[in-house]
């Protein structure tokens, strides 16, 4: 478990490792490693292996907005039966059951405005178990999943020191 | 202009001048140099210490500390080196803060030399050590420590240094330049020697929290040697805090009394600022610390296995941030090794005979880079063994 979990910390910041590379880092045979994360990948643990970009330097026209959405519970499902159902709808990227003053939030990428609100108005709104919906556009990103999106500094250090 | 060299001191002129200047020059003009040259971490301070500081500026701490250095941060000292190496100091009269190791290493040679004393220097060592002893008017002189002893000080190497003006030895491991450590069984080795012969002993200890596979062991714990050892460490190397300039003397209250001395008049305090970015790394730095240290552990390991990859023989350092591969292999000195290596492959690294004699024939290669970086310069130095090597 304990070398699963040190896999995972280094792949989590660089999904693109090689197996064997990690083996270096962790003093392991190759072998072990492709077969760890194997494991994981059979088990679910690691569910896929996602890019980190920066949209902005493309010129992408996308617009994302966090969705806080108030939801009542089902009986025997509570809050899964409508959280399942949110995430099959493919805008959705990313859904979570919150503590505070709303159940789920929910994060929804599409191509400009009017797609999102459109998606809030007619697929979210409707659904039975909603009660409300409070829509937050992105205007601007700085840090996705550890990775600041302002260029890196040079390294300033001294060349040769002591 | 007419030279004013004669007024310089001649204790100054016999200090002989740093042996990677001349490298330095060399390196800092070239562009697109891939360095393993470098002396520090690649990790910028932890946002909460900087922040520490500046919460410190704005509550307007910018005053002098006393000459010993906030009384919380020796307390926290205190506790920090009860914690890792099981010896109790006490704040009030036993810890000093002082402008980084480098000047409790000039602190305590001022304070402990007569003029003519002999300070041991197990080489190859730090750069600061032997030049510390000659402004002090002492003597400096070097024990071989070997690459088939790992670097480890050997006590017949030691004994064979020993005369009747031995005074200091110095020990400084996890050891820049080669990653050497100590065990512990290695310390017992030379405590009958260090006794018998009443030396000090200066442990300079400021990589160790950078062990890897084991925990550091100091002198300073081993018996009846507390008293007769002075504990150097600072915040430079575990928490990335070298341009902060932090760091702090620990031993017998007599000898820390007499390094106060010098230090108010000479440096009045260490800046607050830092001091208080220092306190707030002891008391809540102990996670990040651990993470730079598993990255630097694992650079380590890709270094070692490039290395023996190119065919490049280093045994394997336990501690620190560097690796020291012999180059003997290629029939050149070390700094003919380094000099080429720059001008054909623009790979960086220092001349093991920068850091004394018995460094000739090594190099250091520091892998506080990227890992990006290291398999690049590996490769290159690859590319730069089959062109010239030897045998």
């Amino acid at each position: 478990m304990e070398l699963k979990r040190q896999i995972l910390n280094l792949i989590a910041h660089e999904a693109q490792l090689s197996p064997k590379l990690i083996a270096t880092m962790l003093g392991q045979d190759e072998k072990v490693i492709v077969r760890a994360i194997r494991e994981m990948e059979d088990d679910k643990v690691i569910l896929g292996y996602n890019t980190v970009i920066n949209w902005d330097k493309m010129e992408s026209d996308g617009v994302t907005a966090t969705i806080e959405v108030k939801v009542t519970p089902q009986r025997e499902v509570g809050f899964n039966g409508v959280a399942e159902r949110i995430c099959k709808f493919p805008e959705v990227r990313s859904v979570h059951l919150m503590s505070g003053s709303y159940d789920l939030s929910v994060v929804v990428d599409g191509y400009n405005l009017k797609e999102i609100a459109s998606f809030v108005s007619h697929k979210l709104s409707t659904l039975d178990e909603v009660q409300s919906t409070v829509t937050h556009f992105v205007l601007k990103t700085y840090k996705v999943d550890n990775f600041v999106f302002e260029d890196p500094r040079e390294d300033e250090r001294l060349v040769i020191s002591p | 202009m007419s030279s004013m060299e004669k007024y310089v001191s001649n204790v100054v002129k016999s200090v002989p001048p740093s042996g990677i200047r001349k490298f330095f020059d060399l390196a800092s003009q070239m562009q697109g140099v891939i360095s393993l040259g470098v002396g520090e971490p690649d990790f910028v301070t932890p946002w909460h210490i900087r922040e520490a500081c500046f919460h410190a500026l704005e509550k307007g701490y910018t005053m002098y500390t006393s000459n010993h250095g906030l009384i919380e941060l020796r307390e926290e000292i205190a506790l920090y080196q009860k914690r890792k190496i099981g010896v109790c100091y006490s704040p009030e009269d036993e810890i000093l803060i002082t402008i980084g190791v480098s000047e409790a290493v000039d602190l305590v040679m001022r304070a402990l030399i007569e003029p003519g004393d002999e300070v041991l220097v197990p080489e190859p060592s730090f750069v600061c050590y032997a030049p510390g002893a000659m402004l002090a008017y002492g003597k400096a002189v070097p024990v071989q420590t070997f690459n088939h002893d790992q670097y480890r000080l050997k006590p017949e190497e030691l004994e064979k240094c020993i005369t009747p003006r031995s005074k200091i030895l110095i020990l400084a491991y996890p050891s820049n330049p080669t990653g050497a450590i100590m065990h512990e069984e290695d310390l017992t080795a030379l405590l009958d020697i260090i006794i018998k012969n009443d030396l000090i002993v200066i442990t300079d200890e400021i990589y160790s929290e950078l062990t890897y596979n084991g925990s550091h062991v100091s002198i300073a714990s081993l018996p009846g040697m507390r008293d007769r050892t002075v504990l150097l460490n600072g915040f430079s190397k575990a928490f990335a805090m070298t341009g902060w300039r932090v760091g702090y003397a620990c031993g017998h209250s007599d000898i820390i009394d007499a390094m106060k001395k010098i230090h108010q008049y000479s440096i009045m305090c260490a800046s607050i600022m830092g001091q208080k970015a220092a306190l707030e790394a002891l008391r809540n730095g102990e996670h990040e610390m651990k993470k730079m240290v598993d990255s630097y552990n694992y650079r380590r390991r890709i270094m070692l296995a490039g290395f023996d990859d190119i065919g490049m023989s280093c045994f394997e350092p336990k501690g620190a941030f560097y690796c020291f591969p012999s180059i003997r292999c290629t029939g050149m000195s070390s700094e003919e090794f380094c000099e080429k290596l720059l001008e054909e492959e623009k790979v960086a690294v220092v001349p093991g005979n920068a850091f004394g004699s018995c460094g000739e024939g090594f190099v250091r290669c520091c892998y506080a880079a990227s890992v990006s970086n290291i398999e690049e310069a590996v490769s290159r130095m690859g590319s730069f063994l089959n062109r010239h090597r030897k045998a």
